[in-house]
C-alpha cells in the first residue's frame, strides 16, 4: 500500500490534535461520583459515563498518576467535551481545569453541598449543551501524520507470534516512515526479549532509558512473586493456546514493532509524546491498563491482535482486533475486525496482512465503528502503582 | 497442506496451525523465514497452536523458537513430540 498521499477524515480539536471520534464523556474523578456519572449519561443521549473504581486517598506518584490517566482521557482528540463529576469542589476544578487547556467544552461538579439530585440536574443541562453542540461538528480530510496508533495484544497464542503479531508489525513499518506517531509497551512481556528491544532503540540515552523501565518492573516481580508466575504470566489462556514460556511470549509480542523502525523515545505511564516515531510506554501488560495508558497518552486508533480472543474494547479508543487463529475466528467471529489466518496456510504474504489491517484502520479512522465498539466494550481501567493511604 | 510452522530453521520447535492432529500422522511443516518445507511424524496428539519438537532434545537443554532461547527443558523430547508445559521451563523469574 502506497501510504504517500494517504489520509483520513477526522475531528480537528482546538489545540491541533486530530480525533476519529466525537465523544461527549461524563468523567467521574473517583468511586463515589460514579451513580451521579452514570445518571447523567442516562439522561442525555449520545454522552458516555466513564466508571471506574478508584480515586479516594491516594497519594503521591499513585495519585498523580490517576489524575494523568483522567486528565488525559478527558483531553484525548476522541473526546468533544467533558462533563467532571467528583465528590469534591477541589478535584473536580483540577481536573476540570487541565482538560480545558486544550481549549475544549468542559464542565464540572462537586457533590458534597449539593446531594446527587442536584448535580445530576445541573450536570445534565450542560451535558445536554455539549452533546447537541458536538453533533454539528464534521469531520475534514486530514493527513496520515495526524493520526497516533498504539498496539497491544493479548489472550495471545502462539498463532499471534506467527500470524497477527507481524502483522502489526508490517503495518508500523509502513505508518513509521509516514510520520505517525507510534506506541507499543508492555514492559514485563518484554522479558526475554528485551535486548531485542533495547538494539532497536534509535539513541543510547532512549535505550538507558527502557532498561531502566524494564528493570524496574522486573524487580517489581522478584520482590512479589511467589512461583515462576505459571499461573499468571503466561495466563491460562496464552497456556490453553499453547505458549509455554514468558520468553516465547515476549519474542511473539515483539513482532508488533516490526522489522524496521527504531524506538524514538520512552515514557513513563504519566507522559505523553512530544514528536512522531515509535514510543515505548512502561506499562501494564494487562489489556485494559495498557489500552486505558495509550486513551491517556493522546493515541486515537488502537491495534489489538488475538490469538485465543480477547474481547476488549475502550471508552474512547477504538480497538481493532485481528487474529491469525483459524479456530478462534470461526468461534468467536463476532469480536474480529480483520482475519489473517491465511497468512498460516500461505494464502495471505506479510505485506498483503499489513495493507488489510491497514486498510481496516483507514476505515475505522473515517468513523466505521469496531466489532468492540458495536459489541459495547467499554473497559476504563486505572493503574495502580501502590494502596491507598 | 501446512500442518505447522516454524520461524527460523536453527529453531528447535514448530507449531501446528491445524485442529486434530494426532500421534503416527505425518505433518507437514513450512519454515518461515527460510521458506523451506520439512516433514516430520507426530509422536503425540497435538492441539491447533501447541508446539511439537522438530529435533531430539536432553533434559536440561535450551529450547529455541524464533532463533532465541525460550527456556529449558525439564525432560528429553523426541522429534516429533507435544512441547509444552510439561517438559518446557522458563529461565526467568
Amino acid at each position: 500500500m502506497d501510504l504517500t498521499k494517504s489520509t483520513f477524515w477526522g475531528y480537528k480539536r482546538e489545540n491541533g490534535r486530530v480525533g476519529v471520534r466525537n465523544h461527549v464523556i461524563i468523567l467521574p474523578v473517583d468511586d463515589l461520583s460514579n451513580a451521579a456519572a452514570e445518571a447523567v449519561a442516562n439522561n442525555i443521549k449520545g454522552t458516555l459515563a466513564i466508571p471506574h473504581p478508584y480515586g479516594r486517598l491516594q497519594f503521591g506518584a499513585d495519585l498523580d498518576l490517576h489524575f494523568h490517566t483522567l486528565i488525559g482521557t478527558g483531553s484525548n482528540p476522541n473526546v468533544a467535551a467533558v462533563v467532571v463529576i467528583c465528590i469534591e469542589d477541589g478535584w473536580a476544578k483540577k481536573v476540570g481545569d487541565a482538560i480545558a487547556a486544550t481549549g475544549k467544552p468542559v464542565a464540572y461538579f462537586g457533590i458534597e453541598g449539593h446531594g446527587d439530585h442536584d448535580t445530576i440536574m445541573r450536570a445534565s443541562k450542560k451535558a445536554k449543551e455539549f452533546v447537541q453542540w458536538a453533533s454539528e461538528l464534521r469531520r475534514e480530510e486530514r493527513p496520515l501524520s495526524d493520526l497516533w496508533v498504539s498496539t497491544k495484544c493479548g489472550e495471545s497464542d502462539t498463532t499471534s507470534g506467527c500470524g497477527a503479531n507481524p502483522t502489526v508489525g508490517n503495518a508500523f513499518d509502513k505508518l513509521y516512515d509516514h510520520k505517525v506517531t507510534l506506541a507499543f509497551g508492555e514492559t514485563t512481556e518484554l522479558t526475554g526479549g528485551e535486548h531485542l528491544v533495547a538494539a532497536r532503540c534509535r539513541t543510547d540515552e532512549v535505550r538507558k532509558k527502557f532498561q531502566f523501565m524494564f528493570d524496574r518492573y522486573q524487580a517489581i516481580v522478584e520482590a512479589h512473586k511467589t512461583s515462576d508466575l505459571r499461573d499468571s504470566q503466561p495466563t491460562k489462556g496464552n497456556i490453553a493456546g499453547g505458549l509455554t514460556t514468558i520468553e516465547e511470549k515476549a519474542l511473539g509480542n515483539i513482532q508488533k514493532i516490526g522489522r524496521k523502525c527504531l524506538i524514538d523515545g520512552v515514557l513513563d505511564k504519566h507522559e505523553v509524546p512530544t514528536g512522531p516515531g515509535l514510543w515505548f510506554i512502561d506499562s501494564s501488560s494487562a489489556a485494559a491498563e495498557m489500552v486505558t495508558l495509550c486513551g491517556a497518552a493522546g493515541y486515537t486508533v488502537h491495534l489489538f491482535p488475538t490469538g485465543q480472543g480477547n474481547v476488549i474494547g475502550n471508552p474512547i479508543l477504538p480497538v481493532i482486533k485481528l487474529c491469525a487463529n483459524p479456530r478462534t475466528v470461526k468461534l468467536m467471529g463476532e469480536h474480529m475486525d480483520v482475519d489473517v489466518s491465511g497468512l498460516l496456510r500461505k494464502e495471505m504474504t506479510p505485506d498483503q496482512a499489513g495493507d488489510a489491517l491497514l486498510d481496516c484502520m483507514f476505515r475505522t479512522a473515517n468513523g466505521r465503528l469496531t466489532a468492540a465498539e458495536a459489541l459495547g466494550h467499554r473497559e476504563f481501567v486505572l493503574t495502580r502503582l501502590y494502596e491507598s493511604a | 497442506m501446512i500442518h505447522f510452522v516454524v520461524h527460523d530453521e536453527n529453531d528447535s520447535v514448530g507449531v501446528v496451525v491445524v485442529e486434530g492432529v494426532k500421534a503416527g500422522q505425518k505433518l507437514a511443516g513450512w519454515v518461515m523465514d527460510q521458506d523451506k518445507t520439512l516433514e516430520i511424524t507426530s509422536k503425540s496428539d497435538i492441539p491447533i497452536g501447541h508446539k511439537l519438537a522438530i529435533r531430539a532434545l536432553d533434559s536440561g537443554a535450551t529450547v529455541i523458537k524464533y532463533g532465541v532461547d525460550i527456556g529449558k527443558t525439564i525432560a528429553p523430547i523426541q522429534v516429533g513430540e507435544h512441547t509444552h508445559v510439561q517438559n518446557l521451563r522458563t529461565k526467568r523469574w
